[in-house]
């Protein structure tokens, strides 16, 4: 045992943990009354419905394996493959990342170079900031007057913050030594912002648009709940309503592998732009 | 001293200091830099060295005075004059050799990519960087291997003025020696007008053609130029047996020791403050101009310009 690297023991660790899990939760489910032993009155108040309906891991990664062998399958509105509702909302998840790239990294390098602009926006971003994504989607549905659009803004407006504050954090903090060599070799304003401050800047921006990309995959599901027709949100909130719980624990596990590979993208983007001083 | 290369005219920088206040740490500034010449200044930490660099190198502005380089004033920073800092002056994220083509396709616009990579690689070979050792990042590279890159960058350009504030000063006794010698080796093949702020004696000695010493501050004044009348080209291992140099050395050290702080913070007014220049040669002495009791040749000659 102890020749092994600590990688290969916290793997053996981790498919230890993972067993004993899938162990533990499959024999609870027995303990469980079937549907058919349930009285009348319990059927009709419907008191042991959803206790009775989760599934062991074994009927999950049935479902698993049914699904992911035909993702993108199209049998209607209430009936799409996982493939095609992930696809939904990665789509409004990077239009409306993207967008909000687009506007917060020139924001905060104007506000991480001025002063003055720094002092004029901090307080609207102060109190826009902490404003939960979710509670703009009313005002979006009545102004946007379209369900997808106000989904895509929401995550638009979640992604904003955190890419805006860290790149102006990064551009303030970039060492007045480097802007120099920039001085001293006559470079032009907009050659300083591209070949000296951001890359200076880069591994704060991009911790930043990580930590965006995070809220947003986070905030995407419960807008599609709100919002309704499409999307991995409105997936498990459909299933949900079949009480198809098999279908939930698995679009749940999904939405954490899909989670994880957007993390892990931003990861490596964030160890190409790293540099040690 | 206005028609000198590089001339500074009754300089002065005030900081705020809190509550109305001001420091100022120093008045009336003048000194003139030639042409080739290769200048030190030095004194103690705090005295103003570089605040009057990075004026020179148009960095930060005085409060009253000017800079003429070649007659003309100097404002904002420019390609004419290259500066080594301390710390911090490689950008972390290029490898050696793109600090240098940094550097380079500044200078040289019209330049080739090929032209550009290969005069800063013959720059970086001068320093004694090269091969593997030229793709590393500056985080890869030691202090020394550092601050060669800096001074290779600069030397690349062909700046008429070459500004190095402290650049061995976090460097191990050791390297800090092969670079001074690989300052003087890259510096005696060009004409590069020189100026250096150090707090080495030793240092200065054997690089300097002029060493402008420096009062404390505040109202720091440059009191002195002193003359290095040591023949070139120096070895470290053999000015030590110059006549001249230990009374230079002796000069210099009794004025950081204790002129420095004699002379601290005495405000002349509206006076311009120049240089007296002090030159020290027993050589010319004993050669018998002055035929006074040899070992009386080792008193020091202040002369007035
Ligand atoms: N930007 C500044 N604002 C206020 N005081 C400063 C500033 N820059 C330098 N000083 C002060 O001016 C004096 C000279 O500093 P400096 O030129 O860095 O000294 P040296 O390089 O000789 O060690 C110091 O007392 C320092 O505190
Ligand atoms: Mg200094």
């Amino acid at each position: 045992m102890d020749r092994l690297s600590t990688n290969q023991r916290a793997a053996i660790l981790s498919f230890i943990i993972l067993i004993a899990g899938l162990l533990i939760w499959e024999a609870a489910i027995p303990g469980q009354k079937a549907a058919t032993e349930l009285t009348e009155y319990e059927r009709l108040t419907g008191g042991g419905a959803p206790k009775a309906g989760v599934p062991p891991p074994s009927q999950v990664m049935q479902k698993a394996w049914e699904q992911l062998s035909n993702p993108f399958y199209d049998a209607g509105p209430n009936d799409k493959g996982i493939g095609i509702q992930i696809a939904y909302s990665l789509y409004r998840v990077l239009t409306g990342y993207f967008l909000a790239a687009l506007v917060a990294i020139p924001i905060g390098f104007l506000i991480g170079m001025s002063p003055v602009a720094y002092k004029a926006l901090n307080p609207f971003i102060q109190v826009l900031r902490p404003i939960s994504p979710l509670a703009w989607m009313p005002l979006a549905l009545f102004i946007i007057q379209d369900s997808n659009a106000s989904a895509i803004f929401v995550i638009f407006i979640c992604s904003i913050w955190p890419m805006l504050i860290n790149t102006a954090f990064g551009v303030a903090g970039v060492r007045s030594d480097w802007v120099n060599v920039a001085r001293t070799h006559e470079l032009g304003a907009l050659k300083t912002a591209l070949t000296v401050i951001l890359p200076a800047a880069a591994p704060t921006i991009v911790t930043g648009m990580r930590i965006s990309i995070g809220i947003a995959w986070l905030v995407i599901v419960a807008a599609e709940m709100l919002v309704g027709g499409t999307g991995i949100g409105y997936y498990v909130w459909n299933e949900w309503n079949n009480l198809d719980l098999t279908s939930v624990i698995f679009s749940i596990l999904m939405i954490g592998v899909v989670g994880m590979a957007l993390d892990a993208a931003f990861g490596r983007l964030q160890r190409a732009v790293a540099y040690a001083e | 001293m206005s028609n000198a290369f590089l001339s500074i005219e009754n300089l002065t920088q005030r900081f705020p200091a809190g509550k109305g206040e001001s420091l100022t740490v120093f008045e009336n500034a003048s000194f003139g830099i030639e042409k080739g010449e290769f200048v030190c200044i030095l004194g103690h930490s705090g005295c103003g060295k570089s605040t009057i660099m990075n004026i020179l190198a148009g960095l930060a502005e005085p409060t009253s005075g000017a800079v003429l380089m070649d007659g003309k004033e100097v404002s904002g920073p420019s390609l004419d004059r290259g500066v080594v800092f301390q710390n911090y002056s490689l950008l972390p994220w290029l490898s050696a050799l793109k600090n240098v083509t940094f550097g380079v396709a500044a200078r040289y616009p019209e330049w080739s990519r090929s032209k550009v990579v290969e005069h800063s690689t013959q720059y970086l070979a001068m320093v004694g960087l090269e091969g593997d050792t030229i793709h590393r990042k500056p985080a890869q590279l030691s202090g020394g291997m550092r601050q060669r890159v800096s001074i290779a960058r600069a030397f690349a350009n062909h700046p008429k003025l070459l500004l190095l504030d402290e650049p061995f000063g976090a460097l191990d006794a050791l390297t800090r020696g092969t670079i001074q010698d690989e300052l003087l080796k890259i510096w005696s093949g060009t004409s590069q007008t020189v100026f250096m702020i150090t707090h080495d004696i030793d240092e200065a000695i054997l690089l300097a053609d002029r060493i402008l010493l420096m009062t404390n501050g505040p109202y720091a004044r440059v009191a002195e130029s002193v003359e290095i009348t040591i023949p070139r080209p120096r070895k470290r291992d053999q000015i030590i047996d110059h006549p001249n140099y230990y009374a230079i050395r002796n000069h210099l050290v009794h004025f950081l020791a204790t002129r420095s702080k004699e002379l601290a913070g005495q405000q002349t007014g509206s006076d311009s403050n120049t240089p007296q220049t002090v030159r020290i040669d027993l050589v010319e002495e004993t050669k018998g101009d002055e035929s006074d009791d040899p070992r009386h040749g080792a008193h020091l000659r202040a002369v007035n310009e």
